[in-house]
């Protein structure tokens, strides 16, 4: 690593070279005030918050975006720089709406905060608000461009990282919102749902739809029976919202929880991960040995899936038919488990905590989503809907004892567990699909060569002689690369360069999700993939096969992988869609 | 045959607007009906800068410059001065009331010096061969055969030629950034997104003479080690554009442009990319990210366009009057160019003066000249024996200069010092009769308007600032409004991302500094002394001196004048919108303002 040696307020520090002022500042504890940055993006230079000064010259910096160089002294705080920092924030605050209270970004407010620590007491400038209409056209996210303080964060990481440009400037001046182009309302833009946007609105201008409502409805009705399952991403996620560290595993708390909450059954989406690694390597072993069309993609996140269809949709044939985790859960939970308990399957409520805001959007996004006959997933709460409804419950998250799932599908493998990180389902699959395609067991279960956050990941896994090559993108801007090799091959005639190819929308997977709790970076990522990673080792199972649920359910109610009953209740179809459908 | 004669016609956009191309016409019929037009040659030129006195036509060799010319004037212009050899006194231009005949002679051009504006108003712009003939190209071609990029980055530097576009960055230095960075790929770019309110500069430049900026840009390609270039420019001059395709067409038909320029291995090639005319695009990296296709936004600077600019790659960037200055400084040497000008700022300066001055139009001076020499020698002084209040200069971005300031030699750094900018050359003449407060409103108006709504401290702070304007021009004003302005100008000006932002709050600064007791009367006495805020302003009749003519009721739009004929009229002030009728229309002034 190369370094440089600079001063900040006149202390000698050595940063690495290329690091921005606001970063070197931090290594030295110095906090310099922003509303615009952030870890995940490029600097954009838009609030004017983090202005330092450089020794030497009558001008301020964008901390934010300006490289530290080589013996200058950084000014970080004066009595002028707080000044200025203060009147731009007052004046931030005279465009923003003072509803703290019933604000969803309540206590989770990144302007919120810089009010608090820069203890503004009044505004002195006339506070206007930009009255526009809140966008609530998505099952998943709104948009109240009211409380909008145009960071540009929302669409540039739409931008930058999604590559789905649902989101942009639109009008100038004053007048300059975030919006879809051409003033469409969310759900007629090429918007995939994911949330991004909402995990990095540092306000309450974008946010999941809020449905703990329906959930506390659903648990009154003394003639349903609510059954709930969690991601795998939830439980290592979840207990930030209590003060826990990011990646700390909590699912045992979590089914407490929902115990306390009075949910009827509570299961794991895990269990169904390891369904879909049945479904899909079966899937994926039926194409590579009958001939089939290769590479086969995964399809278990909606957000993929949904961008895939309106963007990439030539590879619809590619795409595995089987359906998401949650959806195979919700189905078995409708029709498996219903049966079990003589319970019409009307009777059931089945609710999914998930890492995602796309999700919401997933439990209707077809006709196949009904497939037990009912709606197959009532509904979907993120993470930080979960959290809310825990602490408004009364229930002490940190003093729960940990309980199990309930049986018979809430029991998983460490290749259940791993499908919360990038790299997990392909990591999943490959061992299942060993098995299936050389009838023997992997010796070593661990695939590090699937593992990693580059964007972008290429490998190769010995089948026992047979090479499966295998690629791995994460964070939709990656997704074109992969694809683009696949068509240029296809065009070619030459044989396609991989067998299998996973995708997930957001960096870092599942566990990064749009619906996980705020102030997610690369550091934050890295902890929840630790505990991810950290359930599977701890697992006694770690391959789905060997799930002892699993081959209980094919042996009494689905009979085997693609079978009949597989087909009509597990795998879906896709469809195209216009980017616009206005 | 020789031609005896030649006839110059304006056709600038102003001229051409008022029936320029149709005195054009005239004067070739005329010729044309009194077989005289095998003797004289018609020729649209570029602006002639005196916008004041436009349409004008001017006739070789006899050097009769007539003024306000139109159509039908062609026959007697015709018939007499090239027929019978005598000048059509009526249309002469006339000071003192007595007619000079001689653009020379013109107070108006007196302290002018042209370099930028070298050719225009004088030569044809649609055809290259007068560009040539007046040493066009000669710069190129001696770029080309006889001198290094360190040769022309260094005739730059001795020239001591800074940046026109209004920072006055200094070009050898800009140039020699991106010569020395390493790259498969460079450009040339020509800002020619003028937008300050009642500039026009750059676009008399582009119509009247489009090759000057060609010919410069060629030599910076050779100078950075660029092929490709792009002027950028706003579609609303759609004149200019014209006017620059045919001369880049005229110039790669020659071999002046296009693949291994005469004959040399250096190939350069530019196209034009149309502006929606959004001002933050004349912000260098605004305008690159519109020229790439995306929304005109700032970026922070460092990286600076020279190392990193139009996709990523080194871009010289600048703007039309820069460009212009270029091929004479290579053909004629800096030294020459830097006899111009003060020890600071080399060379000339056009600004665009308008406003309440009798002469209003395009002038060029040296560098160092004073504001006395612009607005009362050139500018003629203010019409109607009004006071003289103060000049804007540097457009939104600038402050206003009064006449403490009227000796002050005009250049970079002198402007600076006294609390406004050159800018890109805008000069708005202000007269006893215009309201500080009025004036910093409209400024701030244009940027509320012209803020791209990036960053905050512009974005929130133009309109803001706006608001506490209109409120004190309302006469709800309060004191504690001016702490607010300083410390929200003294934010944006440091906070802001680019210029814009930076520097719109300089007009309202500038006249809280130099008129705070006008903007004091505003808030404290609820009074406008020039009568330009309305909200402050009540018409009354005076009873004694109004016979009744009734003049005043009929013109008043909102009927709110009532009285007999012949007796005292009475205005109702609940519904007068103070639109000044009754006072333009009363004979016997009977209409009190106050």
């Amino acid at each position: 690593m190369e370094t440089v040696e600079i001063k900040i307020n006149g202390k000698p520090v050595q940063v690495e070279k290329g690091m921005t002022i606001l970063k070197a500042a931090l290594t030295d504890e110095v906090k310099i005030p922003a509303l615009c940055a952030h870890d995940d993006l490029d600097p954009w230079a838009a609030c004017g918050l983090c202005v330092c000064k450089v020794e030497g010259s009558p001008k301020m910096v964008r901390a934010c975006a300006t490289e530290v160089v080589e013996g200058q002294n950084y000014i970080t705080h004066d009595p002028e720089l707080m000044k200025v920092r203060r009147t731009t924030l007052e004046m931030i605050l005279a465009n923003h709406p003072q509803e703290c209270l019933t604000c969803g970004r309540n206590t989770t407010c990144e302007l919120q905060d810089l009010s608090a620590d820069f203890g503004i007491r009044e505004i002195p400038y006339d506070v206007d608000i930009h009255e526009l209409e809140k966008d609530d056209s998505t099952p998943a996210i709104i948009l109240d461009p009211r409380k909008c303080v145009n960071c540009g964060r929302c669409a540039n990481v739409c931008q930058q990282l999604q590559n789905v440009w649902a989101l942009e400037f639109l009008e100038r001046g004053h007048k300059t919102r975030m919006a879809p182009a051409a003033g469409v309302l969310l759900n007629e833009s090429p918007c995939i749902k994911c949330g991004q946007c909402s995990a990095h609105c540092p306000v309450g201008a974008i946010y999941e739809k809020d449905e703990t409502k329906q959930f506390m409805k659903a648990i009154r009705d003394e003639s349903k029976h609510v059954s709930v399952q969690i991601a795998p991403a939830v439980r290592v996620a979840l207990g930030e919202a209590f003060g826990m560290e990011p990646g700390e595993l909590v699912t045992g708390k979590i089914y407490a929880a929902l115990r306390k909450l009075g949910v009827d059954s509570v299961f794991d989406t895990n269990f169904a991960a390891d369904l879909t690694i049945m479904e899909e390597g079966s899937e994926l072993v039926d194409r590579i040995k009958n001939g089939g069309l290769l590479p086969q993609i995964t399809s278990c996140c909606p957000a993929w899936t949904d961008y895939m269809e309106k963007y990439a949709n030539d590879m619809i044939p590619h795409f595995s038919t089987a359906k998401s985790p949650m959806m195979m859960q919700g189905v078995v939970t409708k029709t498996y488990y219903a049966e079990k308990i003589k319970t019409p399957a009307k009777d059931m409520f089945t609710v999914a905590i998930m890492p995602c805001t796309a999700k919401k959007y997933e439990i209707t996004r077809d006709d196949n989503m009904w497939s037990s006959g009912e709606q197959d997933m009532d509904l979907v709460l993120t993470t930080r809907e979960f959290a809310r409804l825990i602490k408004s419950s009364g229930i002490c998250f940190g003093c729960l004892d940990d309980e199990k799932a309930d049986s018979p599908i809430g029991d998983y493998s460490g290749a259940g567990t791993i499908f919360g990180v990038t790299g997990g389902v392909m990591e999943a699959a490959v061992r299942t699909a060993y098995k299936l395609v050389t009838e023997k067991e992997l010796d070593d279960v661990n695939i590090h060569a699937v593992r990693g956050m580059d964007g972008v990941r290429k490998g190769s896994v010995d089948f026992d002689g047979t090479e499966i090559k295998v690629a791995v993108a994460h964070g939709m801007v990656h997704v074109e690369e992969i694809l683009n090799e696949v068509r240029e091959a296809k065009a070619k005639g030459e044989p396609v360069p991989y067998h299998f190819i996973e995708v997930m929308a957001c960096r870092g997977g599942c566990i990064a999700g749009g619906g996980q709790p705020y102030g997610t970076n690369d550091e934050v990522r890295a902890k929840r993939v630790a505990g991810i990673y950290n359930d599977d080792e701890k697992s006694v199972v770690r391959k789905s096969h060997e799930n002892p649920e699993i081959v209980q359910i094919y042996k009494d109610y689905l009979g085997e992988p693609m079978s009949h009953k597989s087909h009509e209740l597990l795998h879906t179809k896709y469809q195209l869609r216009p980017l616009y459908s206005k | 045959m020789a031609v005896k004669n030649y006839v110059l016609v304006c056709g600038g956009s102003a001229c051409e607007s008022a029936k320029g191309n149709e005195i054009y016409k005239s004067l070739l019929h005329q010729a044309e009906n009194q077989g005289v037009s095998s003797d004289l040659q018609i020729v649209k030129t570029g602006c002639f800068g005196f916008c004041e006195k436009g349409p004008i036509v001017k006739v070789l060799p006899d050097e009769a410059f007539y003024v306000e010319v139109k159509p039908e004037d062609a026959e007697e212009i015709i018939s007499e001065n090239i027929v019978k050899g005598r000048m059509v006194d009526r249309l002469l231009y006339k000071e003192d009331s007595k007619a000079e005949f001689k653009a020379e002679d013109i107070k108006f051009y007196q302290k002018q010096e042209r370099i930028v504006l070298r050719n225009c108003g004088l030569i044809d712009p649609e055809s290259i061969d007068e560009y040539i003939a007046r040493d066009g190209y000669l710069g190129l071609e001696k770029a080309l055969f006889e001198m290094s990029s360190d040769d022309i980055v260094n005739e730059l530097k001795k020239s001591g030629l800074r940046g026109r576009g209004g920072a006055g960055f200094p070009t050898s230095l800009k140039w020699s950034f991106t010569q020395r960075v390493e790259s498969d790929q460079k450009y040339v770019v020509c800002n020619a997104d003028e937008g300050d309110p009642g500039a026009y500069m750059d676009r008399a430049t582009l119509e009247g003479d489009p090759h000057s900026v060609i010919e410069a840009m060629i030599i910076a390609g050779k100078c950075v080690g660029a092929d490709k270039g792009a002027i950028y420019i706003r579609a609303e001059y759609p004149l200019a554009i014209h006017r620059l395709e045919i001369a880049m067409a005229q110039a790669r038909e020659k071999g002046l442009m296009g693949e291994n320029i005469l004959g040399t291995d250096f190939s350069f090639d530019l196209e034009i990319r149309l502006g929606a005319g959004a001002f933050v695009c004349g912000e260098e990296t605004a305008l690159l990210a519109s020229i790439e296709g995306k929304r005109g936004m700032p970026i922070p600077k460092p990286p600076f366009p020279a190392v990193k600019g139009l996709f990523g790659k080194p871009t010289v960037i600048n703007n039309v009057e820069t460009f212009a200055n270029i091929p004479v400084i290579i053909s004629k040497g800096g030294d020459w160019f830097a006899e111009y000008g003060t020890e600071g700022s080399k060379g000339t300066k056009v600004f665009a003066l308008t406003g309440k001055i009798k002469n209003s139009g395009l002038i060029e001076v040296p560098m160092g000249t004073t504001l006395r020499e612009i607005v009362f020698d050139i500018g003629g002084g203010i019409p109607g024996g009004k006071k003289f209040k103060g000049v804007q200069t540097g457009g939104p971005s600038g402050g206003v200069l009064t006449d403490e300031f009227l000796d002050t030699p005009i250049d970079f750094d002198s402007l600076l010092a006294v609390g406004s900018m050159m800018g890109s050359g805008g000069m708005i003449v202000m007269d006893e009769d215009d309201c500080m407060v009025d004036v910093a409103k409209f400024y701030l108006d244009f940027c509320v308007e012209e803020s791209c709504g990036k960053c905050a401290p512009c974005r929130i702070g133009t309109k803001k600032l706006y608001e506490i304007l209109e409120k004190i021009s309302q006469g709800k004003g309060e004191m504690d409004d001016l702490d607010k302005m300083r410390d929200m100008g003294a934010a944006m000006k440091k906070a802001s991302l680019c210029g814009l932002g930076q520097t719109a709050p300089n007009p309202v600064l500038s006249v809280l500094n130099t008129f705070e007791e006008e903007v004091l009367e505003h808030i404290q006495g609820g009074k406008c002394r020039s009568g330009k805020c309305k909200d402050l302003v009540q018409y009354t009749v005076i009873e004694d001196k109004c016979i009744g003519c009734t003049v005043c009721a009929r013109k008043c739009p909102v009927n709110c004048i009532s009285g007999e004929r012949k007796v005292a009229h009475v205005i109702d002030q609940s519904s007068c919108v103070k639109c000044g009728a009754c006072y333009d229309s009363c004979k016997f002034g009977a209409i009190l303002v106050s």
